[in-house]
């Protein structure tokens, strides 16, 4: 009936591990108390779980993001504090424990607070930014936010019922077979990432489709904003990388379930085809997430900098050359795996080759600030905090990737913090710029400027804390991932990255303020024109927020910087004629249910259930032919309503000084 | 104002201090401190393409800073040109400086990788000592098929003779690393991977595996001692004075999961032990001891 699934299941083995299991039930209980208190179920099912508008969409990304990305920073921190005392002793974790933590660090941070962070972005932005009124295929979309949270959810659970993984968030086989390792931790990671992949791949495809077919009239390709460029590029790589993940987790998933014999020491296997599949999606992912961050940067730069994006087609060239090259490297990530001079010198010169369009890019920013007018907007100092910091993790990635320098190096904590030094400012700050760029335009109302510029100072300085003496104790030869280790000089550097950690919470706490304070004067800074920044692109051109609509009339685009362009012309907030009838996408309950099917299904596959798998499938068959029968799928928006809220908006626009023609 | 200043100072001499410290400790660091030729060529290598890379990246950062401060919005003398977006020839120079690095440190690299092949034997007037290496749960066996011995756990061998190891896995997938003599390569079941390694002078090295293989991972560090020919002679004279033997019937235990294994000797070797274990996992799909990873067949 169950499974393997029985009472020894729950995490009785150590008081850390109930602990942390008791947080995540308190934690979902705490939300579900306080959304029944404000009777805000009925509100939060309609208005939110079964949207299909793009922006409420995003917004809902985000906070999956947000949500997981403190739960991988509490891993981060415990992983911190463990190396910080464990010289010649056990620490506070066994390793099983520590396994488990390293593990689910990464698993979250890369797919489920990087990329819903980054999908999340794409949803807000992107259509705003082209000037239509929804992506290609909302339902999809809303489907791709479903089958992501559902992957979030099985790593949210296995902290309560079973372990995850202890094979780190690469999952190398051998190691990650049945034969070493036979629970359901390394279940739990593939199954969260297949599902959750998939929900990747469609957001892809999703994108693509909307960027080539749903541009405002006059924006042609070479008038793109520099976001929408490398959402393209991303999106492309997403949907051709995430099929060669989703290829090696479910190869993994027969070997494991069907006793097939793909990446197994024996019976023919060859464990080293794993990594190759694993990074040709590996290394197109780095820039899957940082594209998007490239292009949260130069709108961020631009518009704080009062000038003109430097170079933009040397910047679009650069973006789609890197999108290209991401998929000739991948073997830089084992060159110690013993291939000859010639493949390891020829990855090399490839990875060393992708430096060149990113060196570019930096440059172009660079221009852009020279001779501008640079205001120190929070979403400025996570971009100049990030051009100081980032180009030092490209120094350091250009060292690993000299073949015989990375034999050295490799595998060492002089790796960890070169890829921290690249996600962290490279990813991470530029999110969190768009994040505090573009919250205005999604809610409305003033993002606090001074927690946030706290935050950035946290985050900074808790970074170089945090990740310079790794990149030392990699000197020292340190291997990634250790429990407990006997150098008494590594202690002094571990001490300090422990610090670093310890100020990158005050970064976290400082972000939760920032919220708190923006809410709570929320009335006091409404922003009526929907164009705090002085913007150039579209998005400022609606109201914040934006209408159901977007735009009441398709914008007509003439310039790489159409709104900027229309102030100019002093045509921007004209009343148009007439207004239309406008046909919006309906709310689905599809894409929630079906989420939570795929949840369900990969919960009971994971525990062996079989009935229950079976009856998941089906279900979610049903639920998708429901679906693709529905002949009813949008709604009207009248004329006459559509006046109304244009004309509530104008009368806000007017009633603000030196508001709009 | 003067106590401040006193403050002021001390705080200097704090940090300065902590970074002459860390200097000095950076300078004995495994890696940067290298004792023997193949290490010593990887880490110069290191430190060229360092270098090269401060070119672009100091005036980066330098230049990042300058323009965040010079154009600063409160600025009142700063220039101010919102339009100016093109210039065909800053264009050039920034594709085609750094261009120009790439191709540089690419021929850098070429080269490099092919004279550091882990496969490729050293140069030397001495023939190679062979030492077999099996990666195991959680510990290290190198047999030495010229003595007749094995000894788990520490890897000894004459200074200035060349070691020529054949590596290979009899669990999962192992990294086999000695920062300070040659780097490393990934041990795997079935499969071989060869590295060289030479110490200029007698020394004890840390030796460990750096791809994390389970429970007992974080113990899986052997001790590496290059000596005098005499004292090889006298180690191994010592091995050869173990009460056990490795062969078919004490191989098992030995190949079973253990953590915090003490250095232990072998007196004898089955010959073909080491062939046997990659050939296990292999069932005759491979000539006997000739498995070599996809790249090397």
């Amino acid at each position: 009936m169950f499974g393997r699934l029985t009472i020894e299941a729950l995490p009785l083995y150590s008081w850390v591990a109930v602990g942390g299991a008791a947080v995540t039930v308190g934690g979902a209980l705490l939300v579900a108390i306080v959304v029944t208190w404000l009777k805000a179920w009925k509100y939060l099912w309609t208005e939110w779980l079964t949207s299909v508008d793009h922006k409420r969409i995003g917004i809902m990304y985000i906070v999956v993001a947000l949500i997981m990305l403190v739960r991988g920073f509490v891993d981060a921190i415990m992983m911190r504090a463990q190396q910080a005392v464990a010289l010649n002793s056990g620490g506070y974790l066994p390793p099983e424990h520590f396994d488990q933590i390293f593990s689910s660090h990464g698993t979250i941070m890369i797919f489920f607070m990087a990329m819903p962070f980054m999908t999340g972005l794409l949803n807000i932005a992107v259509p705003l930014q082209i000037g239509t009124r929804d992506v290609a295929f909302p339902f999809l979309n809303s489907l791709s936010l479903w089958l992501t949270s559902a992957g979030a959810g099985l790593v949210l659970v296995s902290l309560v019922i079973g372990k995850f993984s202890t094979a780190g968030w690469t999952g190398y086989p051998p190691y990650s077979g049945v034969e070493y390792t036979p629970g359901v931790g390394v279940d739990y990671w593939i199954w969260a990432i297949l599902i959750s992949g998939v929900g990747s791949t469609l957001s892809g495809i999703n994108f693509i489709v909307t960027i080539l077919k749903r541009r405002a009239p006059g924006m042609t390709l070479m008038r793109m904003p520099p976001f929408v460029w490398t959402a393209l590029c991303t999106s492309v790589l997403m949907a051709f990388a995430f099929p060669a993940l989703t290829v090696a987790c479910g190869l993994l998933a027969l070997d494991r379930l069907a006793g097939m014999h793909f990446f197994t020491n024996a019976h023919g296997g060859n464990m080293m085809n794993y990594p190759n599949l694993f990074w040709i999606w590996g290394h197109p992912e780095v820039y899957i997430l940082i594209l998007p961050a490239f292009g949260v940067f130069s709108e961020v730069v631009s518009t704080f900098s009062r000038k003109r994006l430097f170079g933009y087609e040397s910047l679009v060239y650069a973006t789609a050359a890197i999108a290209i090259l991401s998929f000739t490297v991948w073997l830089h990530h084992f060159f110690t795996m013993g291939s000859s001079a010639n493949v390891n010198a020829f990855f090399g010169i490839t990875t060393m080759i992708i430096a060149v369009p990113t060196g570019v890019k930096v440059f172009n920013w660079l221009l852009t600030m020279y001779r501008g007018r640079i205001e120190f907007h929070p979403s400025m100092l996570w971009s100049i905090g990030f051009m100081v910091t980032f180009v030092i993790g490209g120094m350091t990635g250009v060292l690993l990737a000299i073949p015989s320098a990375d034999f050295l190096m490799h595998n060492t904590t002089f790796l960890v913090a070169h890829f921290h030094n690249m996600i962290i400012p490279g990813v991470l700050f530029g999110y969190l710029a768009g994040y505090m760029y573009w919250f205005p335009k999604a809610f409305g109302f003033a993002f606090d400027r001074v927690w946030g510029a706290r935050s950035f100072w946290c985050w900074f300085v808790g970074f170089y804390l945090a990740f310079m003496p790794l990149y030392i104790l990699g000197f020292k030869g340190m291997p990634r991932r250790m429990e407990h280790y006997n150098d008494p000089s590594w202690q002094p550097y571990l001490m300090v990255a422990a610090l670093g950690a310890v100020v990158v919470l005050c970064g976290i706490g400082c972000m939760v303020m920032q919220l708190y304070v923006s809410v709570r004067d929320r009335n006091l800074t409404r922003d009526s024109t929907g164009d705090p920044w002085d913007g150039r692109t579209l998005e400022w051109s609606t109201s914040s927020p934006p209408p159901a609509y977007n735009f009441a009339v398709l914008p007509e685009v003439r310039d790489r910087e159409p709104f900027l362009d229309m102030k100019e012309r002093g045509v921007a907030y004209q009343r148009p004629a007439h207004y239309e009838d406008i046909y919006m996408p309906k709310n689905s309950m599809v894409g929630v249910v079906m989420g939570a099917l795929a949840f369900v299904l990969g919960f009971a596959v994971i525990w062996y259930i079989w009935w229950l798998v079976i009856a998941c499938g089906l279900a979610m068959w049903v639920a998708l032919i429901a679906k693709s029968s529905d002949d009813e799928a949008e709604y009207m928006i009248p004329a006459a309503e559509v006046a109304k809220i244009e004309e509530a908006r104008y009368r806000a626009l007017g009633s603000r000084a030196g508001g709009g023609t | 104002m003067k106590q401040a200043f006193n403050q002021l100072l001390q705080m200097t001499a704090i940090v300065g201090a902590v970074l002459v410290a860390g200097a000095c400790d950076l300078r004995r660091s495994a890696v940067l401190d290298p004792k023997g030729p193949i290490a010593l060529a990887e880490r110069d290598l290191l430190i060229d393409a360092f270098i090269v890379m401060m070119l672009v990246v100091v005036p980066v950062i330098l230049l990042t800073l300058f323009f965040a401060w010079r154009y600063r919005a409160s600025s009142t003398t700063a220039a101010y040109t919102p339009k100016w977006a093109e210039s065909v020839r800053i264009d050039t120079v920034v594709w085609v400086i750094p261009a120009l690095i790439v191709v540089a440190v690419a021929v850098l690299v070429w080269r490099s990788t092919h004279k550091l092949d882990p496969y490729r034997p050293l140069a030397s007037s001495v023939a190679p000592l062979e030492v077999q290496v099996v990666a195991q749960d959680w510990k290290w066996l190198f047999i030495y098929p010229e003595q007749g011995i094995a000894v788990v756990n520490q890897l000894a061998f004459p200074s200035g003779r060349p070691v020529s190891l054949k590596i290979t896995s009899d669990t999962v997938m192992n990294s086999f690393y000695v920062p300070q003599l040659a780097g490393q390569i990934y041990a795997m079941a079935g499969m071989q991977t060869k590295l060289q390694l030479l110490a200029d002078a007698p020394g004890t090295f840390v030796g460990r595996n750096s791809q994390y293989s389970g429970g007992g991972f974080s113990d899986q560090h052997f001790e590496v001692i290059a000596q005098t020919p005499a004292d090889f002679d006298a180690w191994v004279a010592k091995a050869k004075q173990a009460p056990v033997k490795l062969d078919a019937t004490t191989y098992p235990a030995l190949a079973a999961k253990s953590r915090r294994n003490p250095i232990a000797y072998y007196s004898a070797v089955e010959p073909g032990l080491y062939d046997s274990i990659i050939a296990k996992f292999t069932h005759g799909n491979h000539a006997s001891g000739a498995a070599t990873p996809p790249a090397r067949r």
